[in-house]
C-alpha cells in the first residue's frame, strides 16, 4: 500500500457541507484533502430538492448574499435561479407559509403576498386548488448535482485533493489532538480535521470521545419529464418542496420519512416507495395542469439530524483541533455559507460573518441520553439489529 | 414503563392503502410466465398472471417498454384487434384462464417493494399495478418475475429515424400483432438471437436487405447462418452502418467496410430499406428485479446485468424468483422455449419451501465474448461515426458530451478556461459510474427511462476507461420502471394519519425555530413541540 501524502486540513466527508468546506479553504491556499467513502454527493447532498432559501438559519444572510455569484466564484454552473412562490391550497396552509415572510422581513428580504389572480399569472400550471401564495423576493433554487461538482473541481483548481472510495477506520491522537486519520487505504497526517460525514457524524465523533447526537432517515423524491419552463421555477407548497428544473422536469419531495439504524460501515441502500403515489397526487394538486407529466423516476436518500434539527458546527472539547459539522438535514442550501463557517472555525477559531451559538453542541449538554425513544424515532428495518 | 408515541411525521403504523392480496404473482405472459401461473395455479395457489402487452399505441410512440422506433404498422392503433392478435398468439393464454389464474393484460408492474436494512415499512411484498384507467397496489406473498428481454441500443447518424428499432420490439409487431410497418429491413448484429429474429421476420414476410456484422466473422449458430445464407440473404461481415437516410423515416441504409483497426474504410454502399433492427445485444428486463433490492451482476453468460439466483431461481430477495429471459439469456435458450418453461417450474416447485441453497448450474459460457462483442459494436458505430448524433435521444446527448462529462445544452455553459473536465477527470480512483455521469450530463435521464442508451453510455464509459464492460457498475433503476402520468397516482388514497403532516420537512418544530428565539438548551423534555408549523 502506497502512502498517501497528509494535508494540512482532512474533511471527512464528500457530500456539500465537506466539499464547500474544502473549497473555501483551498481557495485561501490552505492545504486540504476531503476523504469520500464512496463517490462524491452520493448520499443527501445529491438527493434533494435544491432549494436556496432558509430564514430562519444564522446562515441565511450569507446564503442569500452567495448564492448570485456562486457560478462566478467557483466557475462552474449550480443552476441556480433567484426568488421562489409558495403556493397555498387552503387557507390553513396560507397562515402557516407566512411565516417565512416575517422571518425574511426582519432580516432585510421583501415578499408578496399573491391572490388567487396573481398566483396563477406567476405559475402557469397551477389551477383552481390554489386560494393564495406569497412570492419570495429572495431565495432561489440550484441543481445539486451540478453545484456539488462544482465544489470539488473548483477546490481541485486550487490545489486541494480528494480521495474517493476511502472508508475512514479510526483516529490517532496525541495529547489531546488528531494527528491523524486511519482509513482503509493507510494513515493520512492531518493538523486539522473537519468531520461532514454525514449519517456517518455521529458514529466517527463518538470514536473521539464526543458523540455528535444523530439519527438517520429516509426520504423521497420524485420527477416528471420535462413541461415548458414557467417564467419561475421555483415553485412549491401544497406540502411539498422543490422546483422545476431548467430542463423543464418538475423534482418535487415531502411526505412522511422512515428513521433508520445506520450499518457500522459502508452505506445503506436508498429504497423508493409506494410514497411515490401520494407525492404524485399532492403534486397534481399543487400543479394542475401538469396533471397529465408522467413520473419517470423516484429517488431516496438517507440523511441524518440532530435531536432539535438543528445543525452542529462547532469544535470537539475533547480534541481541540477537530472540527465537528451537520446540517440536520437541511445542507443543501446553505452550504456556500456552512462551508465558509467551517473555513472561519479551522482558520480563524470562530466563525467572524454569523453568530452560530446556535450551532454548538453545549447545547445538548442536559439531553436526555434515550432522547431517540423520547422523540419516538424508532426504527423498524431490518438494520436494528446492527444499531451501534 | 410508558412506551413513547411514535414520531408523527414518520412512517410508523401508516397503513398502505392495499386493493389486494394474493399468493403468487407473476409478471410477464410469455412462455416462462405461463408456465410459472399454470404450475403455481395447479399446485393450488391463488394466481395473480399480469402483461402489460398490448401496450396503447401511444406508449409504443414512446418506446416503452421496448425500442419500437415508431415500426408500429397503422393496425396497431386497434386496441381491440392488437388484445385478440396478442391472446391468438399464444395457445397457453388460453390455458391459463383455463387452470383459473387471474389473468390481467394490458396491466403494467411498475414497481415492486420489499423490506430490507434500509425499508421497514412495508406490510410485506408489495407491487405497484397500472392499466390504462388505474394504479393500484397490491399484496403478495411470492412474486415470479418473467419480465423477457429488450435489446441495447446502438446509434449511428440517423438512427433517431422511424424504422430503427430493437429486435425484440420487431419480433412482437411481426410475430404476435402481424402489425410490423417495415416491409424490408437491414439486421445489425449475428449472433443467435439476431439470427432468430432474421428467421422469424423472413417467415412473416419481411425481407431481408442484409445483415451486417462488425466482426470479421459472423458468431451465431452455424445452422441458423447456413439457412439464412440459402434464402439467399446477404451476410456483410466486418461492415458497420454509417448512416441511416431518408426524408421522413428510413429509406436507406449506407454501410461500409471496416478496417483491422474497426474503422471504417472504403466507398459505401446504399442498401434500400425501411428499417434497421438493432440486434447487437439482447439483454434481460431487470427495470423491477434491480429497483426491489435483488442482488444483480454482470455475468456474460446471462447476456450481461442478470440477478443471482440459486438452482430454484430464487433471487436475494425471499420469495421472490426470476424465470425466463429476465433471469439470463443464452443462445440455447432462446432457441428452446422448453428451457425457459423448466425454470418456471423449478420457481413453482420452490414456492413455499425452504431454501436448499444451492448454487444455480451456470449455463455454458457464449461463443463469443459479449463484453468485447458490444464494445466493439460501439466503437465501430458510434465512436468512429463520421457526425455527432444523439446517443441519449430523450436528452439530446452526444457520445462526445458523454466522455467529457459536458453540461447540458439547455445552460448554454461556455467556459474556454475549464475544457479539461473530461471522464479521466472525474474518475479518480474508481469505475466510472453510468449514474455520475448521467447526473452531469442528463444521458439517460429522460422519459424513455435509459431504455436506449443505458447499454451504449455503460460501453462509451467502459471504452473511455479501457475497462471491460463488467467493470462498469449498472445503472440503478427505480420506480416507476414505466412513466406514469401524476393523475394516475390519486387511486392509491393515503391514510388521514399521514395526510396530515406534509407541512414541515422532518415535522420538527425546533428545526424551524429563528435563530434569535432558540434556547441555549435542548431537552426532549422542554421542548415546545405544540401547534402548527411549516418548514421553509
Amino acid at each position: 500500500m502506497s502512502e498517501i501524502k497528509g494535508a494540512s486540513v482532512v474533511i471527512v466527508g464528500g457530500g456539500v457541507t465537506g466539499l464547500s468546506a474544502g473549497w473555501w479553504l483551498a481557495r485561501e491556499g490552505v492545504d486540504v484533502l476531503v476523504l469520500e467513502k464512496g463517490l462524491i454527493g452520493w448520499e443527501a447532498s445529491g438527493r434533494n430538492g435544491g432549494g436556496c432559501s432558509h430564514h430562519h438559519s444564522p446562515l441565511f444572510a450569507e446564503e442569500q448574499r452567495l448564492w448570485p455569484i456562486m457560478d462566478e466564484l467557483l466557475g462552474y454552473p449550480t443552476e441556480f435561479r433567484g426568488e421562489r412562490v409558495r403556493l397555498a391550497s387552503s387557507e390553513h396552509q396560507m397562515a402557516l407559509y407566512g411565516r417565512a415572510l416575517r422571518n425574511a422581513a426582519r432580516q432585510g428580504f421583501e415578499s408578496d403576498v399573491l391572490d388567487v389572480k396573481q398566483a396563477k399569472e406567476m405559475v402557469p400550471l397551477a389551477g383552481d386548488t390554489v386560494v393564495g401564495g406569497y412570492h419570495y423576493k429572495f431565495g432561489g433554487h440550484a441543481n445539486p448535482h451540478r453545484t456539488l461538482q462544482g465544489y470539488a473541481w473548483a477546490m481541485q483548481d486550487h490545489g486541494g485533493r480528494i480521495l474517493q472510495h476511502t472508508t475512514v477506520t479510526g483516529f490517532r491522537t496525541e495529547g489531546g489532538r488528531v494527528v491523524a486519520v486511519e482509513t482503509d487505504r493507510g494513515e493520512i497526517g492531518c493538523d486539522t480535521l473537519v468531520l461532514a460525514a454525514g449519517p456517518q457524524t455521529g458514529r466517527l465523533s463518538a470514536m473521539l470521545g464526543q458523540e455528535v447526537p444523530v439519527q438517520s432517515a429516509r426520504c423521497e423524491m420524485i420527477v416528471t419529464e420535462p413541461l415548458p419552463l414557467m417564467p419561475l421555477g421555483g415553485v412549491d407548497g401544497c406540502g411539498l418542496y422543490g422546483r422545476q428544473t431548467l430542463r423543464g422536469n418538475l423534482a418535487y419531495g415531502g411526505g412522511p420519512h422512515e428513521w433508520l439504524a445506520m450499518a457500522e460501515e459502508g452505506t445503506l441502500p436508498k429504497p423508493t416507495t409506494p410514497l411515490m403515489l401520494h407525492m404524485g397526487k399532492r403534486l397534481a394538486e399543487l400543479l394542475p395542469k401538469a396533471a397529465h407529466a408522467r413520473i419517470i423516476r423516484s429517488w431516496a436518500g438517507v440523511i441524518e439530524n440532530t435531536p432539535d434539527g438543528r445543525p452542529v458546527i462547532d469544535r470537539l472539547a475533547a480534541q481541540a483541533n477537530v472540527v465537528v459539522a451537520t446540517l440536520s438535514s437541511v445542507g443543501f442550501g446553505l452550504s456556500p455559507a456552512s462551508g465558509r463557517a467551517i473555513r472561519d472555525l479551522v482558520v480563524d477559531g470562530a466563525c467572524g460573518f454569523a453568530d452560530i451559538s446556535s450551532f454548538s453542541l453545549a447545547r445538548f449538554a442536559e439531553l436526555e441520553p434515550n432522547w431517540r425513544d423520547l422523540q419516538g424515532w424508532q426504527v423498524t428495518a431490518a438494520t436494528e439489529a446492527v444499531a451501534a | 414503563m410508558t412506551v413513547p408515541a411514535s414520531d408523527p411525521k414518520s412512517v410508523t403504523g401508516k397503513p398502505l392503502a392495499i386493493a389486494e392480496s394474493v399468493d403468487v404473482l407473476v409478471i410477464g405472459a410469455g412462455p416462462a410466465g405461463l408456465e410459472a401461473a399454470i404450475g403455481a395455479a395447479a399446485r393450488g395457489f391463488g394466481v395473480l398472471l399480469v402483461d402489460e402487452n398490448p401496450v396503447p399505441f401511444r406508449t409504443m410512440g414512446d418506446d416503452v417498454p421496448l425500442h419500437f422506433g415508431q415500426g408500429m404498422a397503422a393496425s396497431a392503433r386497434n386496441r381491440n384487434a392488437m388484445m385478440e392478435a396478442f391472446v391468438a398468439s399464444e395457445p397457453r393464454i388460453a390455458e391459463a384462464f383455463e387452470a383459473g389464474v387471474d389473468l390481467r393484460l394490458g396491466t403494467a408492474c411498475w414497481g415492486l417493494y420489499a423490506n430490507g436494512p434500509a425499508l421497514g415499512w412495508m406490510p410485506g411484498l408489495v407491487a405497484g399495478l397500472a392499466d390504462e384507467e388505474s394504479s393500484i397496489l397490491v399484496q403478495v406473498q411470492h412474486v415470479i418475475l418473467a419480465c423477457g428481454r429488450r435489446d441495447m441500443g446502438l446509434g449511428f447518424p440517423g438512427w433517431e429515424k422511424p424504422g430503427v428499432m430493437g429486435a425484440t420490439a420487431a419480433l412482437n409487431l411481426a410475430t404476435r400483432y402481424d402489425a410490423f410497418g417495415p416491409r424490408k429491413v437491414v439486421i445489425l448484429g449475428s449472433n443467435t438471437e439476431a439470427l432468430t429474429t432474421a428467421l422469424a421476420l423472413r417467415d412473416a414476410g419481411v425481407t431481408i436487405a442484409a445483415i451486417v456484422e462488425q466482426a470479421a466473422e459472423p458468431i451465431g449458430d452455424a445452422d441458423l447462418l447456413a439457412s439464412l445464407s440459402a434464402g439467399g440473404i446477404e451476410i456483410l461481415a466486418g461492415h458497420v452502418v454509417r448512416e441511416a437516410t431518408g426524408r421522413d423515416g428510413v429509406e436507406a441504409a449506407l454501410v461500409a467496410k471496416l478496417d483491422g483497426e474497426g474503422r471504417p474504410i472504403g466507398d459505401e454502399r446504399t442498401i434500400a430499406c425501411d428499417g434497421i433492427v438493432l440486434a447487437v445485444g439482447a439483454t434481460p428486463v431487470i427495470d423491477l428485479i434491480d429497483a426491489a433490492g435483488c442482488k444483480v451482476a454482470f455475468q456474460a453468460e446471462r447476456g450481461g446485468y442478470a440477478p443471482v439466483l440459486d438452482a430454484s431461481q430464487r433471487t436475494s430477495l425471499a420469495n421472490v424468483y426470476a424465470v425466463g429471459d429476465c433471469a439470463g439469456i443464452w443462445a440455447d435458450k432462446t432457441r428452446d422455449r422448453a428451457i425457459a418453461e423448466a425454470e418456471a417450474a423449478r420457481a413453482v416447485a420452490a414456492l413455499g419451501e425452504e431454501s436448499a441453497e444451492t448454487e444455480t448450474v451456470a449455463p455454458s459460457a457464449p461463443g463469443y465474448d459479449i463484453s468485447a462483442y458490444r464494445l466493439a459494436w460501439v466503437r465501430a458505430s458510434v465512436i468512429e461515426a463520421r457526425a455527432e448524433f444523439h446517443v441519449c435521444q430523450c436528452e439530446e446527448v452526444t457520445a462526445r458530451e458523454i466522455l467529457e462529462v459536458r453540461p447540458p445544452r439547455y445552460l448554454d455553459w461556455q467556459n474556454e478556461r475549464r475544457n479539461d473536465r473530461s471522464l479521466s477527470a472525474l474518475l479518480g480512483d474508481g469505475p466510472p459510474n453510468p449514474d455520475q455521469v448521467k447526473r452531469l450530463t442528463r444521458a439517460g435521464m429522460g422519459p424513455c427511462q435509459g431504455r436506449r442508451c443505458r447499454e451504449q453510455v455503460a460501453a462509451l464509459l467502459a471504452l473511455g476507461a479501457a475497462q471491460p464492460l463488467s467493470a462498469i457498475p449498472l445503472a440503478g433503476y427505480r420506480a416507476p420502471v414505466r412513466p406514469m402520468a401524476l393523475a394516475m397516482t390519486v387511486h392509491v388514497p393515503e391514510a388521514p394519519e399521514q395526510a396530515e403532516h406534509w407541512d414541515t420537512w422532518f415535522g420538527m418544530h425546533a428545526q424551524w425555530v429563528p435563530f434569535w428565539e432558540v434556547p441555549a438548551r435542548y431537552t426532549v423534555a422542554t421542548n415546545d413541540a405544540t401547534g402548527p408549523v411549516a418548514s421553509e
